[in-house]
């Protein structure tokens, strides 16, 4: 501009224009420039599909050997025993049992004694049966008492060695001081399977029930109901704070320092690595505040500050996508600014929003670090009875029996990932639905 | 504040009319931070006509007419001086319900911008806000009428449910219309209505603003100045900020008073 300028006011020392002749479209420096351009974007193209393909190669591989070691997770081998319900060996009084109030004597029977009996039917293989399948039999008489002094065939959980065996888990051509397991115990495995003892079916333990020590008996059922509390928490407060937020921040906020302040915190915020947050959440709420350790209450508040940030940003995005002149509208007729934003700016940028929620609360679903310092991987054997109990959560989950040693947990560790990955993408599809019909209505 | 005509200031002397003025505007400055947007403008807006706002682009008709009902307010660094009133009562006093203030003073924009909703919720969604409605009967009565008076009625009759958004462009600026006389306001400001608009829809505008016309106190600001010509009935002449003219509009488009405006009528500049 400046020397454009010179060089109208000083005409002497203007360059003059040169001419030039027509540009020769087909000579060969300009067909070989045009040839290169057309091989650069196909390149380009190439290497982009190239990227996609590695990545879903990678997510491929990463699918392929999680449900190959985690399908088996949702089975479980069990023995056919035939249990004769004595009293005398459960050390009960049938009469006592038929008066009222029999059902708790029931409940406090001796049932580990009548597993041992029953065992014996086994033979040499008596002790191949999880420790606590004394738990089918009560559970068994406990649903219908009058099976008290008669005989029943159950199906009873098997140890994890006997369960991995019948699930071919183990490598038999191998040296036995190598491959994990003793001949002992595969030659007790043959025994029940020769006898038709044996069946694999759905382990509806491992869905429903809590952690245990032993692989056979260990469920996902308490960690995914720990997230389910923690997330609930988490929604309850990040949300209504991250939108409130952020409709201030957008639509109230005077501009100025005291806003730039507020925003890069905001953004650094989004950044902090998560397991500041749980030592935030340990000195305050578990130290200071004095609420229950390892519970989901605990974890969610916590959760909620890490994605709250996320939150305001993206709702931010939202609402300033949302035209000026339908704010406009609502004024010039009328509405007062609280008027503009619930009837107009909200329903128009909650697409947005929730989208950021999908991505804020997807993240805490995954999140454990900050998680551990709050007690939150505890060993808790009971589902969850509430929000202030003392829970896990799902990835924690993944995490505790990733670091078992016993073998039962390899193939409990992947099931346990992907009922995460189950949930995931159930709340994603979720989200999405909402979204979509949200962006429908306008 | 005092809504005794101060004739003869700095820059065009207010018009006396045969009635009270709607509205009327003393000394009026406007800033926008350092930079004065608006020098020293008194003018009387009557309601038995209507008043085109002309100029070259960023005279300050637009900044103008937005402090006739307080749209300014929404931005931060913009500051008024003077007084501007609405049947007398001034309406910067810190007393004035700007809520209630644009229920009286609706206003038109340069782009048609309905709600993303029904044909009928844009027109109701005014009355609804203000409670003018008691039932259900009655809002589809406000809601006919509006789209009546807009000259849309016709058109939509059929369709209320359907999306404000999916019409023409001309429809929608109608239906801008008939959404800001839904809430009966008694003056109505619009800002280069036609502006987006082919020269078809641009006509059924021009010709609702003149069936509207008595019944509501308008405001028009236009680059157009044959629009002015056309639909207005006085004209004020806006260069730099200031008020430079103002006149029947047939004496500002015949006989014009000052150079500049003659200047910018016969397109010298603009």
């Amino acid at each position: 501009m400046s020397t454009v300028l010179t060089a109208m006011a000083d005409d002497a020392a203007a360059p003059a224009i040169t001419e030039r002749g027509p540009t020769d479209w087909a000579s060969p420096e300009m067909q070989a420039r045009i040839a290169r351009r057309y091989r650069g974007e196909r390149n380009f193209r190439r290497l982009g599909l190239l990227a996609l393909v590695i990545a879903a190669s990678f997510l491929a591989f990463l699918l392929f050997t999680i449900v190959r070691d985690g399908w088996s997770g949702f089975q479980r081998s069990e023995a056919r025993l035939d249990v004769t319900f004595d009293a005398a060996v459960l050390g009960v009084d049938p009469a006592a049992v038929r008066a009222p109030g029999g059902a708790a004597l029931l409940a406090r029977a001796d049932y580990p004694g009548l597993l041992l009996k029953a065992a014996e039917q086994l033979g040499p293989a008596e002790d191949t049966l999880s420790d606590a399948a004394w738990l089918e039999l009560r559970d068994a008489l406990l649903a219908d008492p009058a099976l008290l002094g008669t005989s029943a065939t159950l199906w009873v959980p098997v140890r994890s060695s006997i369960d991995l065996l019948a699930k071919g888990k183990y490598d038999l051509t191998a040296p036995a001081d190598s491959r994990g397991v003793s001949d002992e115990e595969v030659a007790d495995w043959r025994r029940l399977a020769r006898e038709g003892r044996l069946r694999t079916g759905f382990n509806t333990a491992f869905l429903l029930g809590a952690d245990s020590t032993e692989p056979e008996l260990a469920g996902i059922g308490g960690a995914a109901l720990g997230s389910l509390f923690t997330l609930l928490i988490t929604i309850a407060i990040a949300f209504p704070l991250g939108v409130l937020s952020a409709v201030w921040l957008e639509e109230f906020a005077p501009r100025g320092r005291l806003a730039d302040i507020i925003e890069l915190s905001i953004n650094n915020l989004a950044a902090v690595p998560s397991i500041i947050f749980g030592l935030l959440g340990l000195a305050f709420f578990l130290n200071i505040a004095g609420l229950p350790r390892s519970s989901p209450l605990v974890g969610g508040i916590t959760l909620a500050l890490m994605i709250m940030p996320v939150i305001v940003i993206a709702a931010r995005v939202a609402i300033k996508a949302v035209p000026p002149s339908i704010r406009d509208a609502a004024l010039g007729i009328g509405a007062s600014p609280i008027q503009v934003v619930f009837h107009h700016v909200l329903p128009l940028a909650l697409p947005g929003i929730m989208t950021g929620t999908i991505i804020g609360v997807a993240r805490a679903l995954g999140e454990t670090a900050p998680l551990l310092l709050i007690g939150m991987r505890a060993f808790v054997t009971d589902v969850p009875q509430g929000v202030a109990a003392p829970a896990t959560v799902l990835p924690m989950q993944v995490f505790l029996w990733s670091d078992d040693v016993q073998r039962g947990f390899v193939e409990k560790t992947s099931a346990a990932i992907l009922v995460l990955l189950v949930i995931l993408v159930l709340m994603n599809s979720l989200a999405i639905y909402l979204r979509n019909r949200f962006e429908r209505r306008w | 504040m005092s809504i005794n005509p101060a004739p003869g200031t700095a820059s065009g002397p207010a018009i006396g009319h045969n009635q009270e003025p709607k509205m009327t505007a003393r000394r009026v400055n406007v800033f926008y931070g350092q930079k004065q947007a608006i020098k020293d403008v008194s003018i009387d807006v009557s309601s038995d006509h209507v008043t085109a706002f002309i100029g070259p682009s960023g005279c300050g008709k637009s900044t103008f007419l937005r402090c006739l009902n307080r749209m300014n307010d929404t931005i931060d660094s913009a500051r008024v001086e003077g007084t501007i009133a609405l049947d007398g009562q001034d309406i910067y006093a810190p007393q004035m319900d700007v809520v209630q203030l644009r229920a009286r003073v609706g206003m038109v924009f340069q782009k048609p911008n309905p709600f993303p909703k029904s044909i009928y919720e844009n027109v109701a969604y005014g009355p609804r806000l203000h409670g003018l409605a008691r039932s259900k009967a009655d809002m589809d009565a406000i809601v006919e009428s509006a789209l009546r008076r807009a000259g849309l009625w016709d058109e939509v009759k059929d369709r209320l449910d359907e999306s404000g958004t999916a019409m023409s462009g001309g429809q929608q600026q109608r239906l801008c219309i008939a959404r800001a006389i839904a809430v009966d306001p008694e003056v109505i400001l619009m800002d280069e209505p036609c502006s987006a608009l082919d020269p078809i829809a641009t006509a059924r505008i021009e010709e609702l603003i003149d069936e509207l016309r008595g019944r509501y106190a308008i405001v028009i600001v236009t680059h157009n100045m044959q629009q002015a010509a056309r639909v207005s009935q006085k004209t004020a002449f806006f260069h730099l900020g200031s008020l430079v003219e103002y006149d029947d509009t047939s004496t500002i488009f015949t006989n014009p008073r000052e150079t500049r405006t003659k200047d910018y009528i016969t397109g010298r500049y603009g």
